[in-house]
């Protein structure tokens, strides 16, 4: 193998995580700009900040994508776990492979065929039914909620297929029906990634663009939506402070996400390596001389018929 | 010691019931493939009965259709005279100690222990007692509040145990227990097991491979091979007098001669093999014509070693040490025949302490009595 030398490594990791961060650093630095060029440096000030808390078209619209976001994670969840974990556990059915395909797709199909058909689904829904009406904050959670769904679903049934059957059939064994087994013992055991889904949901359609574009109607701008519309008419610093906190907020969850996991990790480490102490010592009270010879005396049938040798 | 074998054995002989447990002509097919090949069984109330055999063939699924989680594709299954067929696991009154023990990850060792009774709708306060009592059976009541993985190997597998004793079942199942343990305590953990069984009193089908660990905990005990059961008996019983190769040489170790029959009476049989200078001579009768083919298998405890030419006829060879393993108590001789074959014989401490024995290279000859070979027509 080639060793690169240090400086080398050092410089390519540098330029690589400069092309990633740079320009998001640019952005935090530009935000506390007080001109209102973006591009020219006037001095420090706090005033964009400001004027967000009294921009009310961007507050509402903020509210409203979190409302979204809440209700498509947890809509989400409900049913890419249950898919996930049909298509995990009732495997080998006619089909399967074509349904986890189905389940697959939409991961890779582009945002904007499923935007217009979705659009041309619920226009001609609208004609036919005469419902829904118009479009909404309802059409757009269930688009996020078709674009989340399979995401969910893959995590959940790849959780579900490592899991060992032998939990759920020891609550059946002990008397839980198959409906009390999956939320009282399976659920419980992949609620990380039942998590997982949820946050990943969340995000998705927290930000989410394209879609949002094709569903919405008047009243029901979300904040990519005010962003973007507002970004095309010009760069501008206010959205470089809404971005600067977005990005405190993400950076302060993730951080305090994983400083959490670690914990809780080191301390199961640490009791399971204490459990396995507790073992060894009982291990060694076994060879206290009166334990031994009971444990000797009692051995001896076993010993004796396997090697075959006749007291 | 083999006192405790025969105690352990005597009463389950002489408890000759109708059978507790009866499992009648079952056959398992996993598509193609026959994982159970016509199986049946009879388990006597409070017997501890080990399903002994090699990977693959099929204890587990046995033990998996006593359950519930598998159905037999042909057979019935009674337990106290209830057909189980089409009662589902959860309804059954069997509770089984799993190989990995599952003991749930996100409860404490007192909920852990507690689920049974908790699905079956016991009040609150008797949950509690119940759930003590077994927890003092297994000498685990310190670890109640507990999570899993906060516990030794050992004590997760009391645990399992407690869980599965709580619902006082009518049939235990144990599969593989001992098989997560670490070799240092697993022989003290079987003497527990069998202690708590005992004390409990429960009828407990145990699952297998190791023929030490049946032959030490097992009342009686169901030799299995591809499928089929091939000799059921006590582990004296199994040991002593197998009733085939499979038998022979999958408890213990044993020598096996090739041979036909040339005399059978009632209380004797002589057999000819190829190869040896003088026949086999075996005090029991077999039946079986004339011109059979058989094996004889003599133990290799039952094995002397001579220098002299033996006073006896029959049940003589000649040979040369090929291999001495000091074993401690006794020593392991292995001696070339003089076809070739090997013949293993075990020489006492004593022997070996008196500076008789013979030693590596030493022509000796090969014998024993009448009563140590057993004929195998299967
Ligand atoms: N669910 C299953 N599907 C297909 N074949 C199986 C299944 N379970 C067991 N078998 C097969 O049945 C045979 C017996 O298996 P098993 O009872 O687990 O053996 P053992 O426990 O004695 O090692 C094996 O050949 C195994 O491959
Ligand atoms: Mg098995």
């Amino acid at each position: 193998m080639i060793k690169p030398s240090k400086p080398m490594s050092v410089s390519v990791l540098g330029l690589g995580y400069l092309f990633l961060y740079l320009p998001i650093i640019l952005l935090v630095i530009y935000s506390f700009n007080e001109s209102k060029l973006v591009t020219v440096w006037s001095g420090f000030s706090t005033k964009w900040y400001a004027t967000l808390l009294d921009d009310d078209e961007l507050i509402t619209a903020a509210w409203l994508s979190l409302k979204i976001a809440l209700m498509t994670a947890f809509a989400s969840v409900v049913i890419g776990t249950w898919g996930g974990f049909v298509l995990a556990r009732f495997g080998r059915f006619r089909m399967l492979t074509l349904f986890t395909a189905m389940i697959n797709a939409p991961l890779v199909i582009p945002e904007v065929i499923q935007g217009i058909s979705l659009l041309l689904l619920f226009v001609a829904m609208e004609q036919l039914l005469g419902w829904p009406q118009g479009r909404g904050v309802f059409t757009i959670w269930i688009g996020h909620v078709m674009l989340c769904v399979s995401y969910v679903a893959i995590i959940v049934q790849s959780r579900v297929k490592e899991l060992n059957l032998s939990y759920e059939e020891a609550a059946m064994d002990l008397g839980a029906t198959p409906f009390k087994v999956f939320f009282v013992i399976t659920l419980p055991l992949i609620a990380q990634a039942l998590i997982s889904g949820w946050l990943l949901s969340f995000t998705l359609s927290l930000d989410d663009l394209v879609l949002t574009a094709f569903l919405s109607g008047p009243g029901s701008t979300t904040l990519p939506l005010v962003v973007f519309s507002r970004v095309r008419l010009g760069l501008n610093p206010e959205m470089n402070a809404l971005a600067t906190i977005f990005i405190l907020l993400v950076t302060i969850g993730v951080v305090a996400a994983n400083q959490y996991m670690r914990a809780a990790e080191r301390k199961r480490a640490r009791e399971m390596r204490m459990a396995f102490q507790s073992e060894s010592t009982l291990a060694e009270t076994d060879n206290s001389p009166v334990m031994a010879r009971q444990a000797e005396g009692a051995s001896k049938p076993a010993l004796l018929t396997r090697k075959g040798v006749q007291s | 010691m083999n006192v405790q074998i025969q105690e352990r054995s005597a009463p389950a002989a002489g408890r000759q019931g109708k059978g507790f447990v009866q499992v009648i002509d079952v056959v398992k097919k996993f598509g193609d493939a026959v994982a159970l090949n016509h199986v049946s069984l009879t388990i006597e109330k409070n017997e501890l009965f080990a399903l002994l055999g090699s990977s693959g063939c099929g204890k587990s699924t046995l033990l998996r259709i006593l359950a519930g989680f598998e159905t037999a594709t042909e057979g019935k299954i009674l337990i106290d005279g209830e057909d189980l067929a089409r009662v589902p696991p959860y309804h059954r009154p069997v509770n089984m100690m799993f190989q990995s023990y599952a003991l749930f990850p996100h409860m404490t060792v007192e909920r852990n222990v507690g689920f049974g009774l908790r699905q079956e709708g016991v009040p609150k306060n008797e949950i509690a007692e119940r759930v003590n009592e077994a927890l003092d059976l297994v000498q685990m009541r310190r670890f109640a509040q507990r999570k899993p993985h906060q516990l030794s190997g050992g004590q997760q597998q009391r645990v399992a145990l407690a869980r599965s004793l709580v619902k006082r079942p009518k049939l235990l199942l144990l599969d593989e227990p001992m098989s997560a343990l670490d070799k240092k305590i697993r022989q003290q953990t079987q003497f527990e097991l069998m202690n708590i069984l005992n004390k409990v009193g429960v009828t407990c089908v145990m699952v297998t491979h190791d023929q030490e660990e049946a032959m030490t905990m097992a009342d009686r005990l169901a030799v299995m091979s591809e499928g089929e059961v091939v000799q059921i008996g006590g582990p004296t019983e199994v040991y002593e007098y197998p009733n085939s190769r499979f038998s022979a040489e999958f408890i213990g170790s044993t020598n096996l001669f090739d041979g036909v029959v040339v005399e059978d009476e009632p209380d004797h049989v002589y057999v000819e093999a190829p190869g040896l200078p003088a026949r086999l001579y075996i005090n029991h009768g077999i039946t079986g014509p004339l011109g059979m083919n058989v094996s004889v298998s003599v133990r290799p405890e039952r094995v002397l070693l001579s220098r002299a030419k033996p006073q006896q006829p029959y049940n003589w060879v000649q040979g040369a040490v090929k291999d001495v393993a000091y074993m401690g108590s006794y020593a392991l001789y292995r001696v070339e025949l003089g076809n070739g074959r090997m013949v293993t014989a075990n020489v006492a401490g004593l022997v070996l302490s008196q500076g008789e024995a013979p030693s590596y290279g030493d022509e000796v000859f090969v014998s024993w009595s009448e009563s140590s070979g057993v004929v195998l027509t299967k």
